[in-house]
């Protein structure tokens, strides 16, 4: 499956907020989003990847740019992790139907039917400006990736 | 060689360096809370590497590594960074306030001076300048291991050594 490419728009999405609420590709204009795909919450690998992301907060704030996380465990596990690992990026769930907006946006693992480890960066048009699938699902990117994708939106 | 420390993984002069002058640089981004940057600082020291230490203290871990991070700081300002660290690595149940005293103490280091230094501007100055460098690094977790051909988040075991040792001679 081939990650959503720079320069298309956000197809239709749904995914799950912290509140039960949902989020659409709608809710991604007027600001940059980072979303950020990992496998599973509680794996050792995504905790990592979260905390140094966490770092990134204060730098995003200033580019009027917002971090979610994205995975298919249901709201409750995602806030379970989110709490464990201290941070405060906010986690969006993709659990029903089971990756429906990973699969639209090509950020899913089918072999193991989970989403896969990926960046998407969409700018405030709604449209993805960067994106990144990593090689394998246990091959994090690291802020600097995050940073490559911001500056496509600022270019 | 970079003597000027430009490069990501380049030994600066003022960095935490142990281990053989002439081996291949590993500088290791770490947390000395985080179990698996214990296990590779313990297997480094041992190894034919010019080893740098260099924090990565993530706030999301809570208080205890930016302490831990100081503590060393203020260690190395007695020359004891290395002393201090090999010994908060052998008894890791021991990181709390009163256990880096007692081990300042041991390191017959001035414990009033440790104390004031492990908190002051310029250790905390050090800590987060390290974390920025980490985090241009490449870092995505700790350890974040840089040598010269990236970065590696594992720990390091003899086959590693050996094709960083290989690497080198080609």
């Amino acid at each position: 499956m081939a990650i959503i490419a720079a320069g298309t728009p956000v197809p239709e999405i749904t995914l799950k907020r912290e509140d039960g609420s949902d989020l659409t590709q709608d809710d991604l204009r007027g600001r940059t989003t980072v979303l950020v795909f990992y496998p599973f919450a509680f794996s050792p690998v995504c905790t990592d990847q979260l905390q140094v992301y966490e770092e990134l907060l204060p730098e995003l704030a200033e580019q009027n740019a917002v971090m979610y996380g994205v995975s298919t465990d249901a709201s409750w596990s995602q806030t379970a992790f989110k709490e464990k690992l201290g941070i405060t990026i906010e986690q969006l769930s993709d659990f029903e139907p089971k990756g429906a907006a990973s699969k639209a946006l090509g950020a899913y693992f089918e072999p193991a039917g989970m989403t896969n480890r990926a960046l998407i960066v969409v700018g405030p048009d709604g449209t993805v400006a960067w994106s990144h699938l990593a090689a394998s699902p246990g091959d994090l990117p690291g802020v600097d990736k995050v940073r490559e994708g911001l500056a496509a939106v600022a270019a | 060689m970079d003597p000027a420390g430009t490069r990501p993984g380049a030994i600066r002069p003022d960095d935490h360096a142990c281990g053989p002058l002439d081996g291949p640089p590993v500088v290791l981004y770490g947390d000395a809370t985080c179990p698996r940057c214990q296990d590779a600082t313990r297997f480094l020291r041992a190894a034919p590497v010019r080893l740098v230490w260099r924090h990565l203290v993530l706030r999301a871990r809570g208080p205890r590594p930016r302490a831990l991070a100081g503590a060393l700081e203020a260690a190395a300002r007695q020359d004891a960074f290395w002393p201090f660290l090999d010994r908060l690595l052998a008894d890791p149940g021991r990181q709390d306030d009163p256990d880096l005293w007692a081990l300042a103490r041991e390191l017959g280091l001035d414990v009033e001076r440790f104390e004031r230094d492990r908190r002051d501007e310029a250790a905390t100055a050090r800590i987060d300048a390290d974390l920025a460098d980490g985090l241009s690094a490449g870092a995505s977790g700790t350890p974040a291991i840089v040598v010269a051909g990236g970065v590696d988040h594992g720990i390091p075991d003899e086959a590693w050594i050996q094709a960083l040792l290989a690497e080198r001679a080609t």
